[in-house]
């Protein structure tokens, strides 16, 4: 019988021969990411274990990676207390992935992982975090979890209660015009199949637009595929995967690589034409709330903000720096750039278009999640609108419920910023 | 029988029920107090404890969307809230069956504030307007941790069994 990718990957997990949607499993896992929410998880996991007579231990402390990024360096004593107990478990459990709030190894969580060869091709990954879906774009089966699932994940090494989910294939077909950008694709993905649209499903990319994507457009489209209530995204592993795993991530060795078989059934096919695309822009308050650029030209902006485990890597700073150099930020704007990791602020810094972005106008900010959750900085004031290249613009999503957010792709928040108002960088060409 | 002390649409993000703003915040005990924070009305009256145990909150479909915040679901358990909606995001209901909260998926739902819903196991019948509506129930796995209490003492179970 003919699997998903989705599917071939949980069977193997659960010591299965075959799965099919709808079945209910407990797949092994592969690797466990936290952020600051550990706190919770750790809290939950001692619950777990108290009066059991049993010594409280996580099943394979090399299974289990932690990141801090949600609020770094803490805003709040009640932060750095959450940070301190983390840090202390860590140490008793013998946590060897752990980045803590350090310039050579920390960032996003998101980029954190792939980044430092964490991820692989056809394995499962949880994380405390609904973006965890962004490790799909290393053929890996990764989805979000809450706090509590996450601790019985540290007890017992498996995911309880996985019901196979039901696969949509999309198939993107077509070249991306200049001036759009994966982030542009899966926000015109997203807008059609609404937030709902793939609700308890995997999306699963094919096509020769997906193919021609490095792993950096892959993550983004990934990342933001839970935006359509998706479970996971996932690129099947290709060359590119290894090129990636083994040059970017360091991952010694050929890691096996799994594909769908032809006959696998699926829901239904999605079809995009990315040729057709142009930038595309969620308006305020929902992410599914998706124009394209002409549309909303000329909209006023507060605040521009590049950055977030969507759109914080070199390739997307790389396309910001070209559109920014040597050009002012207009008065009255506030630009915000959040590197995802050191390791991609270091090679901007070398690069030159940190300088690039100060010279324009731009603020630099470290890297981590900064103003893309409202929690740190970067805060709206009432009535203010920001641009933004992070996931979601859910009303008080950027620390104001007074304010309001639109996504777009780095290009586009770049060039916009110049002018104070939402331009199209297709001008620019 | 409970009464409907809110009514909402379709899509209503972890965001609205929770804002990121109060993250810090995870410990159940204390995140009630953030329950619908930015509603500052509805958030007064569950502090004020205007809203008896049971009281319910009407919603569209995709209840919880948005983040794996565990707040979301552990703010409206500590207010003893029953939520029903037309249908629930996945990460959300998987919390809510986690921490002991109570969700009822019913797709046809009809309700305003002020109504009294009661909530039986295959149905809801709202006694103010007389109709009935059909209950779609929680899958065998999630029921069972929802029968042992929550996902802690079921954990504990299999981990004696294991020993
Ligand atoms: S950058 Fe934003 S979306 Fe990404 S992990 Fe951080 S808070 Fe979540």
């Amino acid at each position: 019988m003919a699997m998903t990718l989705v599917e071939k990957i949980l069977a193997r997990a659960a010591g299965l021969d075959r799965v099919t949607a709808g079945d209910v499993v407990e797949p092994t896992v592969d690797l466990a990411m936290s952020h600051e929410n550990a706190a919770l998880v750790l809290s939950q996991f001692h619950e777990m274990f108290r009066d059991s007579g049993l010594e409280a231990r996580v099943w394979n402390p090399d299974r289990i990676a932690i990141i801090f990024d949600h609020r770094v360096p803490a805003e709040s004593a009640k932060t750095a207390t959450n940070q301190k107990r983390i840090r202390e478990f860590i140490g008793e459990q013998g946590i060897r992935r752990f980045h803590d709030i350090r310039g050579d190894e920390g960032g996003i969580c998101h980029q954190v992982l792939p980044e430092n060869g964490y991820v692989l091709p056809g394995t499962v990954v949880v994380g405390t975090d609904s973006h965890t879906t962004s490790h799909g774009a290393l053929g890996a089966f990764a989805f979000g979890i809450g706090a509590t699932e996450m601790a019985a994940v540290w007890a017992l090494g498996r995911i309880l209660n996985v019901e196979v989910p039901g696969t949509i294939r999309v198939e993107v077909e077509g070249r991306l015009p200049q001036g759009v950008q994966a982030k542009d694709l899966i926000l015109a993905l997203i807008g059609d199949l609404t937030a709902k649209g793939a609700n308890f499903r995997v999306l699963e990319y094919h096509g020769e637009t997906i193919r021609r994507l490095p792993t950096a457009g892959r993550l983004t489209v990934c990342n933001m595929s839970v935006e359509a209530g998706a479970t996971a995204g996932i690129v099947p592993a290709d060359q590119e995967t290894l090129r990636y795993l083994k040059e970017e991530a360091g991952v010694k060795g050929q890691p096996e690589i799994l594909e769908p078989d032809t006959e696998a059934v699926y829901e239904r096919v999605v079809r995009v034409d990315a040729a057709r695309l142009s930038p595309s822009i969620a308006c305020p308050h929902r992410v599914d709330n998706v124009r394209p650029v002409d549309d909303v030209l000329g909209t006023k902006i507060d605040q521009v903000v590049i950055g977030s485990c969507t759109n914080g890597r070199i390739e997307d700073l790389e396309a910001a720096a070209r559109l920014l150099k040597g050009k002012r930020v207009a008065r009255g704007v506030r630009m915000l750039i959040f590197p995802a990791t050191w390791r991609i602020y270091r090679e901007a810094l070398r690069r030159g278009y940190l300088g690039d972005f100060i010279e324009a106008g731009a603020v630099v900010m470290n890297p981590g999640c900064g103003c893309c959750l409202g929690v740190h900085e970067g805060a709206l004031g009432d009535g203010e609108v920001a641009l933004s290249t992070t996931n979601r613009n859910f009303q008080g999503r950027m620390g104001n419920p007074k304010a309001e957010v639109y996504l777009c792709s780095p290009e586009v928040a770049a060039y916009s910023a110049q002018f104070g108002q939402i331009s199209d960088p297709r001008e620019a060409y | 029988m409970g009464k409907v002390v809110l009514k909402l649409g379709d899509d209503v993000s972890t965001d609205v029920i929770y804002p990121g703003r109060f993250m810090a915040t995870v410990l159940p005990e204390e995140t009630p107090q953030y329950a619908f924070a930015d509603d500052v009305e509805f958030n007064a009256a569950l502090k004020e404890g205007r809203t008896p145990a049971g009281s319910v909150i009407v919603a569209g479909s995709n209840f919880g969307s948005g983040s794996s915040r565990e707040q979301a679901a552990s703010t409206l358990k500590g207010h003893q809230l029953v939520i029903v909606a037309q249908s629930f995001a996945r990460i959300f209901l998987q919390n809510a069956v986690n921490v002991g909260l109570t969700t009822v998926e019913c797709p046809g739902i009809q309700a305003s504030p002020g109504d009294e819903l009661d909530i039986q196991e295959t149905r809801v019948v709202n006694r103010t307007t007389g109709e009935s509506y059909e209950v779609r129930p929680l899958p065998p796995t999630r029921r069972a941790i929802v029968e042992a209490g929550g996902l802690i003492p079921y954990v504990r179970r299999r981990l004696r069994e294991r020993t």
